[in-house]
């Protein structure tokens, strides 16, 4: 049974909290993208989402897709072509890019919450989209006017697809160890070597696929400052076959209907994007979308998975509440709505997903801002929260999303781990989202290992500033006190943490290793904290009655109250530092 | 060709619905809106015939000024190239369709007006045939396949038992659509850009010379459906509640 319906209130909710109005209708080239119409093109995206995709999406994951090693081929399951046909007829994949390419130029910030709704209905489908999205963003940063004008405009029109080929069998996390080779040839360099895992490598939703490939010219510079990037198509512009070649699909847990291919290259033709051995500036282009939109992944699916859960709890009786007056006597049982723990589930699952998405779109919008708001500190600004926030969405996002899709399953007792509901199929797609786009733990070294210190640890204290304001302005409203107090505490003790930590970690980096995974979940939680009170501040002008005001506070009570004491355990963790780690003797595992 | 489209607005179709304290209304705060079901396909048969054989499409609403919102999304962007919304809010069925009528009238010059065979929300089943009344011309219910040649048109209507029913006309004709009458397509989201800048009309009674007359009927009360009993769970493996099921459906629900 599948009960989903996009989020479309919450998404328009948090755009309003998070000042679309005032930060992306007032820039220029956004002026045309107001609130309604912003909606209204959300809207049809997503019942296009809902009726076509969606219900490809149990059977995609049934029949996942075939490779053929007669002729390579890589086939979608049924249903994907018209579907992928339809989705770029509307133009729902072109959003946000140029119009010079054909882009409908909208806000990154809508296409961004869109994917929530993309994501949710068919998690395999949106692999295709997002990767191309992300070989868009690359080539608009660093290609040639001419790559630009050759390729940008099939990507966006979707005709094309775009990979990201970084993976090698000894190469994952450590970029450095690629070893595919590229040599000069004719106008451009044969690359040789084979990749692993890549992405909609192979597939049959397009006329032509676009992979960009991380390799190594003849005179590269050891290591990751040797990486080049190289454009590669599947077919040359004469029509003949490049050799580049899926051999073969993996067998995974989960998103069955994205295949996952091993891509050898035979003396391919590529073309090299930006400069030579600078190939990881262009992927860092495109890491800070790709990488919100991972995050975005949790939350989609554990919204979806909540959804299934709450229906199903709304059905369900079993067992008699603990509180006589709440009995119900005209039944043999209770709606297991009474019992408090299935309370504290669906709260846990709830609270801290709408606060992850208040945080995507405040992110999200901080993206536009960054690219194009006339004024260059506000610019500043949000490109140090964007810089600061990303990896917590990742990482965050994508963790507690798999644990709240687990929450949920819980909920529905043995129903939720059964293929009648989509609950158990969510929960082995969204798994994926912690390792992919850099591990979990990759992000929390980004954050303390390179954001943390970035120009002078300007990241924090701007993040800082925002909580100050936030609490400055809610200081003289008693009925704000429940929230700005524990959200002072917090800060307080999120900075003291990091001061700590900085210190330790200067004195021995191995520190940095063994504690940034927890500090960056401590991080999170106060980054909740505040975009909880941000809604609850914004409820805090509706009616009394009104059923948005009551459920938004109580969430956020429930957040504060049970969630975010969390953050004194990370802490405490943060504190304890790499010993209990490194001491231990290898012999021990 | 010239096309008309007649276009509710209504509650969406898995909208919540409450009856409003006051016993005839329903409650319609927190309600989604859109296009009446049927009358998508209305715009949709309208889109696809100026697909086929040129012209112009014009869509009639008779509601709330609000209606703006939802005829840019649901009927502009598809695309329908002008929309009239008669701001008023007549009594009765008679009511609206004098109005539609007399818009139609005053635009002028149509081949065709599509309507849905009802709309979600009051299901009277009476508009397309009063406006086809008021006007005198020709008219068919609940169309599922439609040609035109000429001047001349055939529609298929579905019947009792699935018998189907080839009605043969000549034009100007009001065609009220049924369900399976076509597809419904998706806005191009750039069309939905676009229909911001589309006419759209808001106009009261006078400026049609429409009057809606004193309405005949009236809404005496609105009750919500009784509360669903509790199902029936069938025990046992799956031949033995099968078999459970069909000698249920038979003895006791007697529907086999
Ligand atoms: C379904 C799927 C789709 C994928 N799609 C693509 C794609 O389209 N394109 C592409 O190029 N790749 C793709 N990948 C590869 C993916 O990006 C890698 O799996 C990921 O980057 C991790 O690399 P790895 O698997 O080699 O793990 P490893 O790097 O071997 O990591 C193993 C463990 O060691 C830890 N570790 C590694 N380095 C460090 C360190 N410095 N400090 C502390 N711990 C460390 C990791 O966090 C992890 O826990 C895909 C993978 C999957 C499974």
């Amino acid at each position: 049974m599948d009960v989903y319906r996009p989020p479309l209130d919450d998404i328009r909710f948090n755009l309003e909290v998070f000042g679309y109005a005032e930060r992306i209708e007032s820039i220029e080239r956004f002026a045309d993208f107001d609130l309604e119409t912003a909606m209204s093109l959300l809207e049809e995206y997503s019942k296009f989402c809902v009726d076509v995709l969606k219900p490809l999406n149990a059977s995609g994951d049934t029949v996942g897709v075939r490779f053929d090693p007669a002729d390579h081929s890589v086939t979608t399951p049924d249903g994907f072509k018209a579907a992928y046909a339809g989705f770029t007829e509307n133009a729902f994949n072109t959003i946000p890019w140029n119009p010079e390419f054909g882009g409908m130029g909208a806000p990154f910030s809508l296409s961004t919450l869109a994917s929530e709704v993309l994501i949710a209905t068919n998690k395999s489908f949106s692999m295709c989209t997002g990767l191309t999205a992300g070989l868009i963003e690359a080539l608009e940063a660093y290609g040639t006017d001419a790559q630009k004008e050759h390729y940008l405009h099939k990507l966006v029109s979707g005709e094309w697809a775009g990979t990201m080929c970084l993976t090698e069998p000894q190469c994952g996390t450590d970029l450095g160890l690629v070893s595919t080779t590229a040599v000069p040839s004719g106008d451009g360099f044969e690359l040789t070597g084979t990749k692993i895992w890549i992405t909609f490598g192979e597939h049959d939703l397009t006329e032509n696929i676009v992979h960009l490939v991380l390799a190594r010219l003849p005179d590269a510079p050891p290591g990751i400052k040797g990486i080049s990037a190289f454009l590669v198509p599947k077919f040359l512009d004469d029509g003949s076959r490049n050799p580049i070649f899926c051999g073969g699909t993996d067998h995974k847990m989960g998103i069955h209907a994205s295949p996952t291919c091993v891509m050898n290259l035979e003396g391919a033709k590529g073309w090299l994007v930006g400069e030579a051995h600078k190939g990881m500036r262009s992927m860092f282009v495109m890491m800070n979308a790709a990488r919100l939109n991972v995050g975005i992944e949790g939350v989609a699916l554990a919204e979806a998975a909540y959804q299934a859960a709450l229906a199903f709890a709304k059905d369900r009786r079993q067992s008699r509440s603990l509180s006589p007056k709440k009995q119900d006597r005209t039944s043999d049982a209770d709606n297991i709505l009474v019992h408090p723990d299935v309370r504290r589930m669906l709260l846990n699952v709830k609270s801290t997903n709408e606060g992850l998405r208040g945080l995507v779109a405040w992110i999200a919008m901080s993206y536009d801002v960054m690219h194009h708001a006339a004024d260059a500190a506000e610019r500043e600004k949000a490109e140090d929260l964007v810089a600061l926030l990303t990896p917590i969405i990742k990482s965050y996002g994508s963790e507690r999303g798999f644990a709240n899709v687990s929450e949920s399953m819980q909920v529905m007792g043995g129903a939720g781990y059964t293929k009648d509901w989509p609950v158990e199929q969510y929960m082995r797609d969204v798994r994926i989202a912690m390792i992919y786009e850099g591990t979990n733990h990759i992000q929390a070294l980004d954050l303390v290992g390179r954001k943390l210190p970035m120009h002078g640890g300007r990241l924090m204290r701007v993040f800082a500033g925002e909580v100050t304001a936030l609490l400055r302005e809610c200081a003289d409203d008693p009925r704000m006190a429940e929230f700005t107090g524990p959200l002072k505490d917090e800060s307080k003790r999120l900075n003291a943490t990091t001061m700590e930590m900085g210190a330790a970690a200067s004195a021995d980096h191995e520190v940095i290793g063994a504690v940034a995974s927890n500090y960056l979940n401590q991080f999170a939680l106060v980054t909740l904290a505040y975009v909880w009170a941000k809604q609850a501040k914004a409820v805090l002008e509706l009616d009394e009655a009104d059923p948005k005001r009551r459920s938004k506070l109580q969430t956020a009570r429930f957040f504060y109250q049970m969630v975010l004491p969390e953050a004194a355990t990370y802490a405490r963790k943060v504190a304890v530092g790499k010993a209990c780690m490194t001491d231990a003797d290898p012999d021990l595992f | 060709m010239k096309i008309g489209v007649c276009a509710k607005i209504t509650p969406d179709a898995d909208a919540r619905i409450k009856v409003a304290a006051d016993g005839q209304s329903i409650v319609l705060d927190g309600v989604k809106f859109g296009i009446s079901d049927y009358d998508e396909y209305a715009i949709e048969e309208a889109i696809r015939t100026k697909e086929k054989h040129g012209g112009e499409i014009v869509s009639f609403t008779v509601g709330d000024a609000s209606a703006d919102k939802q005829l840019r999304s649901g009927a502009l962007a598809l695309g329908v190239d002008r929309s009239v919304l008669v701001t008023e809010n007549p009594g009765d069925p008679l009511g609206i369709a004098k109005l539609l009528a007399a818009a139609i009238q005053k635009e002028g010059g149509f081949d065709v007006v599509f309507t849905g065979k009802s709309t979600i929300d009051q299901q009277n089943f009476q508009i397309g045939t009063m406006v086809a009344e008021l006007l005198g011309w020709a008219h068919v219910t609940q169309v599922t396949a439609l040609e035109f040649e000429g001047n001349q048109f055939k529609a298929t209507r579905n019947m009792d038992a699935g018998i189907r029913q080839v009605v043969a006309g000549t034009l100007p004709a009001v065609i009220s659509c049924e369900d399976g009458l076509n597809t419904v397509r998706y806005a191009k989201l750039p069309d939905i850009m676009k229909a911001k800048k589309k006419p759209l009309d808001s106009v009261g009674a006078g400026a049609i010379g429409g009057d809606a007359g004193a309405a005949r009927s009236s809404v005496g009360n609105l009750a919500p459906p009784p509360a669903r009993p509790a199902g029936r769970m069938i025990e046992g493996d799956a031949a033995t509640a099968a078999k459970e099921l069909v000698r249920l459906l038979r003895d006791e629900a007697k529907v086999l």
